[in-house]
C-alpha cells in the first residue's frame, strides 16, 4: 500500500498537507474523514493507535500524526523543492520559530469565530460573548504581530520564498476568511502576502482545497452539514469550554 | 561574540534547552533573565526577543526564539548524537510528531498546573476555584494518559530505544506540576519509569541543577505589589 492522507478539508493542518502533497505531485490516497461525523473515532475510517486526529498519514505501516511533522516528512521523502523548507540552517530555524509561534498564538485562536458561528449551533451551545470579544482581541493582536514581525517588508513569512511556514498560516487566516472577518481589508501586506501564496500554488487548487471551508457558513444556513454524532458531541462540548 | 543563551530555569523550555547544550559540552554565554522579577520586560531584552519570551538565542549576529527552533539549531549546529534527532526519516518523523503535539498539549496543561495549583496562591497570592484547578488537573491527566499510552507505549523513549529531543522537552515539562506537588508519576509506572531511564541518560547532577529552582516553587516568597501588577498581563495571556 503506498501513501495515504487521513483528512478533512474543513481542518485547517488538513488542507495545509493536501495542498502541498497536491502541490508537489505527491501520489497519495485521499481517505476523507469526517470529523462532524465523528468519524475519526472509528477503526473502520481510522489507522489504529493513532492521536485519532486529522490529518494523519499512512505510509506502509508507517502512522503519523501532526500536520508538522507530516510536512516535514513528505518534504524530505519526496525531496520537494528547497524552498519548503531550506536545508539552510538559518533559514530553516526561521520556519521552526514561526511554527513556534503559530502554535501558541495562532493555533487554537484563529479557529473559534468558526465554533462560536457554526459549530457551537450545531449542538445547541452559544460561545458567551465576552468570549468571543476576547478572542477577536488576540486575532488582531497576533494578525498585527503576524504582518509586522514576521512578514514585514518580505515577500513570505520567513523569507523570499515560500515555505511551509507559509502554507500553515495561509489556512489557519481561511478559517476566518470563511466566517465573513474581513481581515484582509486594513492590512494591505497581508492581503498581498495572501495573493502571493495563492498565485504560487495556483488558484485552481486553491479553489478545491478552500471550497468546503469557503461553504461552510452557507451549508450551516442551510442545513446541510452534518448532524454531529453522539460521540462528537462530547469532543465538541469539550472544545468549546476551554476557549478563554 | 560565540553562543549566548538568555534563560530562566522556572521555564521548562529553558530547562530543556539549558540540559541539552550543557549534556553536550556545547559553550555558551548565559544570560539569566529572570521571570519572577520582569526582567523580560525590559527594553534591553526586547531587542533580543520583542515577543519578550524566554529562551532565546544570539549566536554573533543570528538571533533565534522559539525553544523546538532553538533546540534543532543547537542539534545541528554542533553535530551532537544522532539519536538526539535522527537522521533517520521514520525515527526523526517520531521526534517532530511529539514536538509538534506538545506545545498545544502537555506543555499547556503542566504550565497551567503549576500556575493554579502554586504559583497563584503562593507568589501571586490570588486564589483559584476549586472547579478551576479540578479542571485544570483533569486536562493534565488526560494529556498524560496521551503521552504514556499513545507516545511512550512500551518503548524505552518517546520515539524510540534512544533519548532524543522529544523525551528533553517531554521532561522538563513534567517537572512544572511535580514541581507544584502533582503526583505525575503515581499510579503511571511505565512513565515513572521511563523518567528514571531520562534522568540517568542526562546524569543526574545536571537534571537535578536545571530543576533546582521549580522544586522549589512551594517556598517562593509572595511577589511585591509593583512586580505583581508588573507581571500579572503576561501571566494570563500565558497560560489562557
Ligand atoms: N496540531 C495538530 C492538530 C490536529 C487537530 O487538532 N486536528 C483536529 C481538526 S483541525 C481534529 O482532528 N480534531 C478531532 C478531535 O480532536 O476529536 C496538527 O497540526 O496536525
Ligand atoms: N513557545 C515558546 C514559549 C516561550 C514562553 O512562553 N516562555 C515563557 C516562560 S516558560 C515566558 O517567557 N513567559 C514570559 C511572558 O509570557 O510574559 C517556546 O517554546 O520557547
Amino acid at each position: 500500500m503506498g501513501l495515504e492522507l487521513f483528512l478533512d478539508l474543513i481542518s485547517q493542518p488538513s488542507r495545509a498537507v493536501y495542498i502541498f502533497a497536491k502541490k508537489n505531485g505527491i501520489p497519495f490516497e485521499l481517505r476523507t474523514v469526517e470529523l462532524l461525523k465523528g468519524q475519526h473515532l472509528s477503526k473502520e475510517f481510522f489507522p489504529v493507535n493513532s492521536l485519532q486526529r486529522v490529518p494523519t498519514l499512512k505510509d506502509g505501516d508507517f502512522v503519523l500524526s501532526e500536520s508538522v511533522a507530516i510536512l516535514i516528512y513528505l518534504s524530505c521523502k519526496y525531496q520537494t523543492a528547497d524552498h519548503w523548507y531550506p536545508s539552510d540552517l538559518q533559514a530553516r530555524m526561521r520556519i521552526h520559530e514561526y511554527l513556534g509561534w503559530h502554535a501558541d498564538c495562532i493555533y487554537g485562536t484563529f479557529g473559534v469565530s468558526l465554533w462560536a458561528q457554526v459549530l457551537a449551533p450545531l449542538i445547541g451551545v452559544q460561545v458567551p460573548e465576552e468570549k468571543v470579544k476576547c478572542n477577536r482581541t488576540n486575532v488582531d493582536k497576533a494578525l498585527q504581530y503576524l504582518e509586522d514581525k514576521f512578514l514585514g517588508h518580505k515577500a513570505f513569512l520567513t523569507s523570499q520564498q515560500v515555505t511551509l511556514a507559509d502554507l500553515m498560516a495561509l489556512e489557519e487566516l481561511m478559517q476566518l476568511v470563511a466566517v465573513g472577518y474581513h481581515l484582509f481589508e486594513e492590512r494591505p501586506r497581508l492581503a498581498a502576502w495572501r495573493e502571493r501564496v495563492e498565485a504560487f500554488l495556483g488558484i485552481d487548487l486553491c479553489q478545491e482545497a478552500h471550497g468546503p471551508i469557503l461553504n461552510v457558513v452557507e451549508q450551516a444556513a442551510n442545513k446541510t452539514l452534518p448532524e454531529p454524532s453522539p460521540e462528537i458531541h462530547l469532543i465538541m462540548l469539550n472544545r468549546l469550554f476551554r476557549i478563554p | 561574540m560565540g553562543l549566548e543563551l538568555y534563560l530562566d530555569l522556572l521555564s521548562q523550555p529553558c530547562r530543556a534547552v539549558y540540559i541539552f547544550a550543557k549534556k553536550n559540552g556545547i559553550p555558551f554565554e548565559l544570560h539569566t533573565v529572570e521571570l519572577l522579577k520582569g526582567q523580560h520586560l525590559s527594553d534591553a531584552f526586547a531587542q533580543v526577543n520583542p515577543l519578550k519570551k524566554v529562551p532565546a538565542l544570539k549566536d554573533g549576529n543570528f538571533t533565534l526564539t522559539e525553544s523546538v527552533a532553538i533546540l534543532l539549531y543547537l542539534t545541528r549546529k554542533y553535530k551532537v548524537p544522532d539519536h538526539w534527532y535522527p537522521q533517520d526519516l521514520q525515527a526523526c518523523a517520531r521526534v517532530d510528531e511529539y514536538l509538534a503535539w506538545q506545545h498545544t498539549t502537555l506543555r499547556r496543561n503542566c504550565l497551567r498546573a503549576l500556575w493554579h495549583k502554586t504559583m497563584f496562591p503562593v507568589f501571586l497570592g490570588e486564589s483559584v476555584s476549586p472547579e478551576m484547578l479540578a479542571a485544570t488537573l483533569a486536562e493534565l491527566d488526560v494529556t498524560l494518559k496521551i503521552l504514556e499510552d499513545k507516545f511512550l507505549q512500551n518503548k524505552a523513549y518517546l520515539s524510540g530505544s534512544h533519548i532524543s529531543l522529544a523525551d528533553l522537552v517531554a521532561i522538563t515539562e513534567l517537572m512544572h506540576p511535580v514541581g507544584a506537588g502533582c503526583q505525575v508519576f503515581e499510579g503511571r509506572p511505565k512513565l515513572a519509569a521511563w523518567r528514571q531511564r531520562v534522568e540517568a541518560a542526562v546524569g543526574e547532577d545536571l537534571f537535578q541543577e536545571a530543576h533546582k529552582v521549580i522544586l522549589k516553587a512551594k517556598d517562593f516568597p509572595p511577589a511585591d505589589p509593583t512586580i505583581k501588577q508588573k507581571l500579572m498581563p503576561g501571566v494570563l495571556a500565558m497560560i489562557r
